[in-house]
């Protein structure tokens, strides 16, 4: 079996600063990848380069959704990425604030959707019944999610960990193959956090995406990982389950200095 | 309120304004006959005058404040007074009943002149939207908007010169001129950032008008083109005071078509892509919007309707030349938008009206009426920067699985 | 040959003065992101009052070059005290607001400055002293350039060295750096932000005000409208070496004049502004952030 993402030996310079340095990574389906390293260690970056929100300055990257044919994601946009069926979040939360709830995840659905100008301004059957589907598709997804109750919230007047989720929720409407979440925990509380790993569990077995994880919180990292890759200094300093990552000499040493809140 | 401190503060600021003003205000040098003329009189005025405005001004400043703080600690969300209207069928339908009325007997009943004025404003109203699209939904700041309406006033004014076709026909044509420049001139930077963005718009603008002003043997440059037909009503002869009227209904139709169709938009899978690309376009693109189309899209759907308007300006006035289309037709049509309230239709409306109503009624003050205009803006900024009606923005609302629907909220 | 540089000083003199403009935008632009559109107002009121005071002071029989000196003084204390004041007024009751409120403010304060200089003094064109002397050893090349041309030169030049110095070595320079990179950061570190946004607009006003001097005293006439078409060039050439960018504005500047001298010179004289946008606009579609502008990507 393919990995659905396979990334090689992909480096990002910014100016003389080298984020990225030949980093590897595969994920296979059905899994769950987290991606650790200390602050600035270019995870990130790691995400920005897949998602093409940067231009890597090297390196592969390549999905193979079906498990079959392979497809680059060098150079694409990151719309056509999303297109493609990977999904994001983003690690200082980037919610479309004065839109709802709904709207938020509505927008999520636009790739899949196709109406253009005609449709919107003769609004035929097919448009309507689109609008139609895409509202009742977003409502059972944020039932899915647990934010049903914030519905016609406008996103900004959101509790923290639900904004976190609402992103997620965004993401999994364009209906990626897999999702790449940056630090869903930062930020919050024990009973939240606990919430989450429920959720990503879910998602990855009910819902079938894969999952790719950069996260602090070492609890919640050591449970779901399936694999974990560490980064330091834009390096991959190690790879392995978490139970040989967590005896890593070197990975100790990455750590040492920098507290690791379990 | 009045206290010392207070007074001493107003008096330190009235002290400073004269000396502001002081040689602008007061002195007026003659080189030629070598004379200078001391006005006084005016320092006095500057003084008195800056003395009591400093009370308003910190007045209305604290006001502003402690209003902020209150919706800031308030969690709930307060209603303004315009949804409170539109979400109460009791008042709604019959204030719409009576503005038709108004609207429709508005022409019989008022002058000629102020037919006229009403039927340009009107044509600010449909610009107004179609700017509204490109700045108030999908946040692109275009400074050259009025290229467009220059491009349809033009489209009109030599479609007719040169092949005789009359308004009905160069209607359609102006919008797709204004629309197919819109790509044109969208497409190589909608790459840019803000300001930048802004910047190379007002050049492009500039550029429309420069080419319009130069270039005789295609527009007869600044001298214009003059004898432009009015629209015509099935080959009758209307007199000028009929035809004004019929324009003005002309106008009406088309404000109410351009509503229409912009609301339509709006509340579009593409109007939602462009509120979020207003928002936030990183997340957007990473949601899978394609940015580049939908900003394309805006801006020439927002041209469409400059281009409609341009024609309709060429119809009305019967004469163009490229002093028509200056940089502060753009402003004046922005300032519609914002002033108004970005994004929100009624606010445009509302836009519009103060923004060519007031300067007409300003004309009483003759002179003085830019120099207000200028000072309301500023005023109306700092005292009310969303505009005079605060965006009210359709939302999607969920009502339940079987029979949701749109609704205002 | 001798046309060519001909043109290319008559093109420098027009950088100089765009550059003279484009610092006060840029600099301001910096700070507090705003298209100042009343900075072009700044530099005619400069004008305006330069007039005044050697309208006055040359009828008294004063020699020249000291009415030049004075009429500078004061044109600079009086164009930093209106640039002071419009920011105190009209921008920062709107720091929260969004862009756009502040930029129609800028737009109606430049209207009414426009009006209150047209009413107050006339809509005509004013003819201006020339107040800066003609050198005799400027005699032989005289018909090539013009002594006012090179007093604009070596202002300019002294004004840029000046507020490099200002930027880079002073207490005052820093906390504007500070400010302009991360505004927030610049408030937590002890900055007062309001006093730093304040000093700039004293700074980009007088060196306006000094552009309106020369400019005024180089032409011979000046009306209410000047500020607004050489605010925009200025503000193009900011834009085109990258706003916010000091260097970027000088040198946007200079490119702008030269080719735009050329252009006028060699080619046509009637499209001359088309040209100077046209130019604005290739620029930034090949580096959309300008010659000089960072063309980071942003940071996500
Ligand atoms: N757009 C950018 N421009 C310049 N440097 C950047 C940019 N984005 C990230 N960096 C740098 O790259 C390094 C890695 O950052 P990042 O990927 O955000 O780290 P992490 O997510 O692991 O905390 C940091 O040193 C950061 O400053
Ligand atoms: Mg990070």
């Amino acid at each position: 079996m393919e990995p659905i993402l396979e990334v090689k030996e992909l480096t990002k310079d910014f100016g003389g600063l080298r984020a990225l340095d030949r980093i590897d990574l595969k994920v296979h389906r059905g899994q769950i990848v987290a991606l650790i390293g200390p602050n600035g260690a270019g995870k990130t970056t790691f995400f920005n380069c897949i998602t093409g929100i940067y231009q890597p300055t090297k390196g592969e990257m390549l999905i193979s959704p079906g498990g079959k044919e392979k497809k680059s994601l060098n150079g694409l946009k990151p719309n056509h990425v999303t297109k493609s069926g990977l999904a994001r979040t983003f690690q200082n939360i980037r919610l479309f604030q004065n839109m709802t709830v709904l709207e938020n995840v509505m927008i999520g659905r636009h790739c899949r959707m196709h109406a253009g100008i005609p449709g919107a301004v003769f609004r035929n059957p097919a448009t309507m019944r689109e609008e139609k589907q895409v509202v009742e598709d977003s409502y059972r997804l944020l039932e899915k999610i647990g934010l049903e109750q914030y519905v016609n919230e406008y996103a900004k007047n959101l509790p923290y960990g639900a904004q976190r989720r609402l992103e997620i929720a965004r993401a999994m409407a364009t209906e990626p193959f897999m999702l790449l979440l940056d630090e869903p925990a930062a930020g919050m509380n024990v009973k939240e956090t606990k919430e989450l790993d429920d959720l990503i569990v879910q998602i990855c077995h009910q819902e079938k995406i894969s999952i790719l994880l950069i996260e602090h919180d070492m609890k919640l990292v050591m449970s779901l990982s399936d694999l974990i890759y560490v980064v330091d200094y834009g390096k991959k300093i190690a790879e392995g389950t978490p139970e040989e990552i967590k005896n890593n000499p070197d990975v100790i040493k990455a750590y040492l200095g920098e507290e690791v809140d379990a | 309120m009045f206290s010392f401190s207070e007074i001493k503060k107003s008096l330190l600021i009235s002290l400073w304004f004269m000396f502001l003003t002081f040689p602008i205000m007061v002195i007026r040098v003659n080189t030629i006959y070598k004379t200078i003329e001391w006005r006084w009189d005016r320092m006095i005025m500057v003084g008195v005058g800056s003395f009591f405005l400093s009370f308003l001004w910190r007045f209305f400043i604290g006001k502003k404040e402690t209003g902020k703080k209150k919706t800031d600690t308030g969690e709930v969300q307060q209603l303004t007074w315009i949804q409170r209207l539109t979400e109460n069928k009791k008042i709604y339908l019959p204030s719409l009943v009576a503005i038709s009325v108004f609207v429709v007997l508005f022409p019989f009943v008022f002058s000629m002149y102020q037919t006229n004025i009403m039927t340009t404003a009107l044509i600010y109203v449909v610009v107004g939207l179609g700017l509204n699209i490109v700045v108030g939904l999908a946040g692109l700041l275009d400074l050259g908007y009025v290229a467009f309406y220059a491009v349809g006033a033009y489209t009109y004014a030599l479609l007719n010169q040169h092949f005789g076709l009359g308004f009905w026909t160069v209607l359609p044509l102006g919008a797709a001129m204004g629309f197919m420049f819109g790509v044109i001139l969208g497409f190589p930077v909608l790459r840019l950032r803000g300001d930048y963005l802004a910047i190379v718009t007002l050049g492009f603008g500039e550029i429309i008008r420069l080419i319009l002003e130069n270039w005789n043997a295609f527009s007869s440059g600044p001298s214009g083109i003059a004898n432009i037909p009015r629209p015509g009503l099935f080959g009758l002869h209307l007199s000028l005071h009929q035809n004004i009227i019929y324009m003005y209904f002309i106008m009406i139709g088309l404000a109410i078509f351009t509503i229409f169709i912009v609301g339509r938009l709006q509340d579009s899978r593409l109007g939602r892509a462009w509120i979020a690309l207003r928002e936030d376009e990183v997340a957007c693109q990473a949601m899978g919007i394609d940015k580049t189309r939908t900003k394309l899209s805006a801006f020439a759907l927002g041209a469409t309707w400059a281009g409609m308007g341009g024609v309709m300006f060429a119809a009305k006035t019967t004469f163009i030349n490229p002093a028509s289309f200056t940089i502060w037709e753009s402003i004046i049509i922005l300032c519609v938008v914002v002033i108004g309230g970005m994004g929100s239709v009624l606010g445009v409306i509302c836009g519009a009206m103060v923004l060519i109503l007031l300067p007409e009624y300003l004309r009483a003050f003759s002179e003085y009426r830019m120099l207000l205009f200028g000072a309301i803006l500023v005023i109306m900024m700092v005292f009310r920067p969303e505009g005079i009606i605060s965006n009210v923005r359709k939302t999607y609302k969920f009502e339940g699985l079987k029979d949701n629907n749109k609704d205002n909220s | 040959m001798e046309y060519f540089i001909e043109l290319f000083l008559g093109g420098l003199t027009r950088g100089s003065i765009y550059a003279l403009i484009a610092l006060g935008y840029t600099m301001v632009y910096g700070i507090i992101q705003l298209i100042n559109f009343a900075h072009g107002e700044i530099y005619m009121i400069g004008a305006f009052t330069a007039l005044i005071v050697a309208g006055i002071l040359s009828m008294l029989g004063w020699n020249p070059v000291a009415i030049l000196i004075i009429a500078s003084v004061i044109a600079v204390v009086y164009s930093a005290s209106y640039g002071w004041t419009i920011e105190k007024l009209a921008y920062k009751p709107l720091r929260q607001a969004p862009r756009l409120s502040a930029l129609i403010s800028a737009i109606g304060m430049s209207m009414f400055l426009q009006y209150y200089v047209l009413l107050a003094q006339t809509s005509n064109f004013l003819p201006f002293p020339s107040l800066i002397p003609d050198f005799k050893f400027m005699e032989p090349i005289e018909h090539i350039v013009r002594s006012s041309e090179i007093v604009i030169y070596i202002t300019t030049a002294i004004v840029m060295v000046f507020l490099t110095f200002l930027i880079k070595f002073t207490r005052i320079g820093k906390a504007m750096r500070a400010t302009a990179q991360d505004r927030d950061m610049a408030m937590l570190v002890g900055i007062d932000v309001n006093k730093v946004i304040s000093f700039t607009f004293i700074i980009g006003s007088a060196t306006a005000a000094i552009g309106g001097v020369l400019v005024a005293s180089h032409t011979g006439q000046i009306n209410y409208y000047i500020g607004f078409i050489a605010g925009i060039k200025a503000f193009v050439a900011a834009v085109l070496g990258g706003i916010g960018s000091m260097p970027g504005a000088v040198l946007g500047s200079l490119v702008l004049g030269m080719s735009e001298s050329f252009f006028t010179g060699y080619i046509s004289s009637d499209y001359e502004d088309v040209f100077a946008f046209l130019f604005l606009v290739f620029t930034l579609i090949f580096r959309p952030s300008g010659i000089l502008g960072r063309s980071d990507t942003d940071k996500v």
